[in-house]
């Protein structure tokens, strides 16, 4: 009989396995979930900025229907629960330790941001708890608000936190101060630069949710939870929140609508519904409303940066000052001090060569929602101000954008090449790529289309990007070193069944990046097995061995690299198993997609045939060789893996209402190996999406009683399908060079690459008008004032000068 | 939301006689305003009195020189009817642009209309085409009608049934959107017809409001070079995040010359 088999391996653009249940409404995702005599539970918060707590009574709303209990800070010390602990401990200069205050379950005397949580009401309804939450009478007394940074710092500035004087987290540098002043003071001209990385709200389209279950016959508690990484989450919360071991608490990560860095963190509603429901030995479920996320899911971005480029006489660059103030929020999340430092100062070399950089990061805590890692983390930030910093420096300079982009290229015969601010970049082509995209993106046909525009009443302008990034997070000595308290390797464990089809388990954890796709795509490709037969299994603690989750683009770099170290291992016994089978020495059988051979001859057996006489052992070497067929690897990478590329976007500008519309949008990225290229465009795509909303529409912004005035969908813009062109996608490949895959990773990119882009097309667009640039987001307002000289425009920090 | 008792009438007199009976209770349309009030608690109606099952509320009908449109029909019903495509086809134009398709699938003409929201589409082109508002016991003219911020002449207990909109020979909306909300940050309805040239503007004040410079200037000379050179004042206009009091102003001087250009 002759079976065609669809080739399905790496390099196919297989439709996504998970995509049937996404699509046909059959997703289980957390809120989904519901357990035998579950209450629920609703935070009150924070309706202040800074206040300190007088008091609390909760009598009135205890004696309410449903209600099962209530509990406040008070509760959460009596039970001896710690703090909600923080990842990454920064050292600063002098080797001082970065300030690292108590962080409470439920706000502790004071609290510090508008949504901070201070009590919690667990009823046998949503509705009766929120009931309730309301008949509870907090009496605050008001503090000074710190609604941003420059009034965190201001001279005689209240302290949010005792332990933290002048508001400040850490003062970091990096790099070699003395040789960069030696560059500046030969340089032939200095260009400066000041922008501010706009706040960001993620708004995951799926709310978070908590649900914690207590059983008291084992005593083991559950939490499922709207996590990019369960492990991660039993780890932070077993460890030092409830004090409970590994081995009685359970946390799963269901499917997940969504994450973009805000799920990584461990979030006192976790703690609170699992502490909860072994309290009151019933479940407890918690799920926030869209206006809880915007007031509790850790923001993203919010840098306030100076940077100064010294240049020779022909553009080269000789040496870079940037100096940066990075918003915490009011208490440190998971990831918050590695954005600004390791995530972000690490990446200031850019793609190009310059020798000497000096990088300094003031962390700052202000009476905001606390700030964390958003899709790129860091490296947006840096690639927007390198990106920026470049094209005003071209203007300055007389030269062409692309030309003092290329004289300043990191070469390919240069890799690996040794940054001056710590990271080792092992591959790329930077001229390929933006070759690549300046052919997509016509670039030489865009005056002509900038004349039509004008023609037409429109202001046509077209920007580029050429960027990289690291990510693939990450050598764990590496970021031991940094400040990390966690390795960040990852663990994969494979399990090929009796007759033959396969399990993976894995620590990453997907949520939209079609992992259960392209991770079966590998096993199909390495065990010659169709894809049929693979089986994807994350997001529980009790079924995979450990696991770093999904973030920092890691998951196919690290996780990915983890199954082919364990299919390497069930490879290895197989043969083992073969040569028995077939009486022929190890060192003769090949293995060939799901075939083992005896070298040079036509004796052969399946992987089924494997794994059956593994589970089967009738004939089988039992003395030398254990029964069955599985196999864990823990693989830590030797080094972050570096994505980049060239992003081009087109602008049309509407004079008369300052609209932006992004008319077209190209990128050609390096992502390493591509495994499926459609899931990796869909991934850019989303990306871009993002990038684009950052650069032109989304706002976070607190008024100075620290309230914050976007906390809806009504202020807070999102993107939408109608803001966006066709994008047109490519990749050209350079593979990574330390990973068994090639694979560099292309979760973010579309994030990093593209905000720079965007604005450089409006600064080109409105280059007639003297326009040198534009803060993000280039709203119509901002952009009419600029071209009308109204008021409005004063509110934009100074343009370059 | 809080408790609610909840009435689903099959006749006008039955919705008036529920709402005569209750001043605490509020009917509901499409609810695309009232809802999201209640979830956040904003609102707190003893009863919803639903209209949605009153046939006699639905439907467009011509009646003379005007078209008569029950105060049910749906955005999308507007949008699409074959009476309102070919008499006034800036207000079917104008009600595909609400919303998005979810909104404009639930949401309602008498619901825009008598929640007034300033930012809503419906109120400009009322006002703009002079259109007359029948309730269960009178008619109001439409410059009677608006009367401020989310307030109109509807009396407690007051039902709307239909709006009549008097067939012009010429009318156009433009708008500029709110890129958060997609809410008109200014809109302004022209139109020409039996009560002369009158121009409505939305979005960019506290309430719905006729711009009689520009509708001087259009009765002279219908174009848009007309209005090009009239500037609305700031005064009085809304001011926030997304556009301060002086780019609404400039804002109605574009939407007003696009709107005659669409006309």
């Amino acid at each position: 009989m002759n079976v065609t088999i669809p080739f399905e391996g790496i390099g196919a653009s297989v439709k996504r396995k998970e995509d049937l249940r996404f699509l046909s409404g059959r997703g289980q995702y957390t809120d989904d979930m519901n357990r035998p005599g579950q209450l629920h539970a609703w935070i009150l918060r924070s309706p202040h900025a800074h206040a300190r707590i007088d008091g609390i009574d909760t009598a009135a709303a205890a004696a309410m229907p449903g209600v099962a209990a209530i509990y406040t800070a008070r509760d959460i010390e009596a039970a001896g629960l710690g703090g909600i602990p923080c990842g990454w401990q920064v050292t600063g200069k002098g080797g001082k330790v970065m300030a690292e205050p108590m962080h409470p379950v439920l706000a502790s005397g004071k609290v510090r941001h508008v949504g901070d949580p201070v009590a919690v009401v667990i009823a046998a309804s949503r509705a009766e708890a929120r009931d309730a939450a309301e008949a509870i009478e907090v009496a605050y007394t008001p503090l000074p608000a710190l609604s941003t940074m420059a009034a965190a710092l201001a001279p005689g500035a209240v302290a949010l936190h005792e332990d933290a004087p002048g508001n400040l987290c850490f003062d970091w540098e990096i790099g070699d101060a003395a040789a960069t002043d030696a560059a500046f003071a030969r340089a032939h001209r200095v260009v400066r630069f000041e922008t501010t990385n706009n706040r960001l709200v993620p708004n995951a389209m799926e709310p978070r949710a908590a649900l914690g279950d207590y059983d008291p016959n084992s005593g083991e508690h559950t939490l499922i939870t709207t996590s990019q990484n369960p492990h991660v989450i039993r780890l932070l919360m077993g460890a030092f929140v409830l004090k409970v071991p590994e081995h009685k608490l359970r946390v799963v990560a269901p499917d997940v609508g969504g994450g973009f860095g805000s799920k990584i963190y461990h979030y006192a509603e976790e703690a609170i519904v699992t502490w909860a429901a072994a309290r009151l030995k019933r479940p407890v479920k918690w799920t926030a409303e869209r206006s809880e996320s915007f007031l509790s899911d850790a923001h993203g971005r919010d840098h306030v940066t100076t940077a100064e480029l010294a240049l020779d006489k022909d553009g080269v660059f000789l040496g870079l000052r940037v100096a940066t103030l990075a918003n915490m929020g009011a208490y440190l999340s998971t990831f918050a001090p590695a954005v600004p430092t390791y995530l972000s100062a690490t990446l200031l070399a850019g793609v190009y060569r310059t020798p000497a950089i000096h990088g300094q990061v003031k962390a700052v805590f202000t009476s905001t929602v606390p700030v964390d890692a958003y899709r790129g983390a860091g490296r947006p930030e840096t690639t927007y101000l390198l990106e920026r910093l470049v094209d005003v420096a071209a203007k300055e300079m007389g030269l062409d954008r692309l030309e003092i982009r290329r004289r300043n290229f990191i070469r390919p015969d240069q890799f690996p090449y040794q940054t001056p601010v710590a990271l080792q970049y092992d591959s790329g082509d930077y001229e390929a790529t933006l070759k690549g995209a300046a052919e997509a993106a016509d670039l030489a046909g865009f005056e002509a289309r900038r004349a039509a525009a004008r023609a037409r009443g429109r202001l046509r302008g077209i920007g580029i990007s050429t960027y990289l990034e690291a990510c693939g997070i990450a050598p764990s000595k590496l970021v031991g070193s940094l400040g990390a308290r966690a390795g960040l390797y990852e663990v994969a464990n494979i399990r090929v069944h009796p007759t033959g089809s396969i399990s993976v388990f894995t620590g990453t954890h997907s949520h939209g990046q079609g992992h259960e796709t392209t991770f079966a795509q590998l096993v199909s490709e390495q065990l010659g097995v169709p894809l049929s037969q693979v089986e994807i299994v994350h997001g529980d603690t009790s079924k995979i061995p450990f696991g770093m989750g999904t973030y920092g683009s890691r998951s196919l770099a690290v996780g990915g690299a983890a199954m082919v170290k364990a299919m390497d291992k069930i490879i290895a016994k197989g043969r083992k198993i073969a040569a028995h089978l077939m009486e022929a020495a190890v060192e003769d059988i090949e293995f060939d997609r799901g075939t083992f051979r005896v070298a040079g001859t036509d004796r052969t057996r399946t992987l089924t045939d494997i794994s059956m006489a593994a589970y089967v052992p009738h004939n089988y070497p039992i003395d030398e060789i254990e029964p069955g067929l599985e196999e864990t690897a823990f693989y830590d990478p030797k080094n972050f893996t570096y994505p980049g590329g060239c992003h081009i976007c087109e602008v049309e500008i509407d004079p008369e209402t300052g609209e932006v519309e992004v008319v077209a949008f190209t990128a050609c990225d390096d992502v390493g190996r591509v495994i499926n290229p459609m899931i990796v465009e869909g991934q850019i795509q989303g990306g871009l999406a993002q990038g684009i909303g950052q650069a032109l529409i989304e706002h976070t912004a607190y008024d100075a009683d620290g309230q914050l005035l976007t906390a809806s969908f009504n202020d807070y813009a999102m993107p939408r399908a109608s803001d966006l062109p066709s994008f047109a996608v490519s990749t050209a490949t350079t593979l990574c060079t330390h990973n068994p895959l090639g694979v560099k990773g292309c979760g973010e990119v579309g994030a990093i690459g593209s905000p720079p882009a965007v604005i450089n097309a409006v600064v080109d667009a409105l280059r007639d008008y003297g326009v040198t640039h534009v803060e993000m987001p280039a709203t119509p307002l901002k952009i009419w004032s600029i071209i009308h000289g109204k008021s409005g425009a004063e509110s934009l920090p100074a343009a370059a000068e | 939301m809080y408790d609610f008792a909840y009435h689903k009438p099959s006749s006008i007199a039955d919705a008036v006689k529920l709402l005569s009976e209750d001043p605490d209770a509020k009917p509901i349309s499409g609810g695309m305003t009232l809802l999201p009030a209640l979830k956040h608690r904003l609102n707190r109606p003893t009863a919803l009195i639903d209209l949605s099952a009153i046939a006699e509320l639905r439907g467009v009908k011509q009646e003379g020189g005007a078209l008569v449109i029950g105060a049910m029909t749906k955005h999308v019903e507007v949008a699409t009817n074959p009476l309102v495509l070919g008499a006034i086809p800036a207000l079917a134009k104008m009600a595909a642009s609400i919303g998005d398709t979810q909104v404009r699938n639930r949401g309602t003409l008498g619901g825009s209309l008598a929640n007034n929201d300033p930012a809503a589409d419906y109120p400009a082109a009322a006002l703009a085409l002079g259109a007359s508002f029948i309730t269960d016991r009178r008619s109001i003219p439409a410059d009677d009608f608006f009367q401020g911020m989310f307030t109109t002449a509807l009396e407690p207990g007051e039902l709307l049934i239909a709006v009549s909109f008097p067939i012009p020979e010429k009318a156009g909306y433009a708008k500029l959107r709110n890129p958060a909300s997609r809410y008109a940050m200014a809109g302004v309805f022209v139109a020409k017809g039996g009560q002369g040239v009158r121009v409505a503007v939305n979005g960019a004040g506290p309430c719905v409001f006729r711009q009689p410079e520009m509708e001087a200037a259009l009765a002279a000379n219908w174009s848009p070079e007309a209005v090009a050179g009239i500037h609305q004042s700031p005064d009085d206009l809304n001011s926030d995040i997304h556009g301060s009091a002086e780019y609404r102003a400039h804002l109605v001087t574009v939407m007003a010359k696009r709107a005659v250009a669409a006309a």
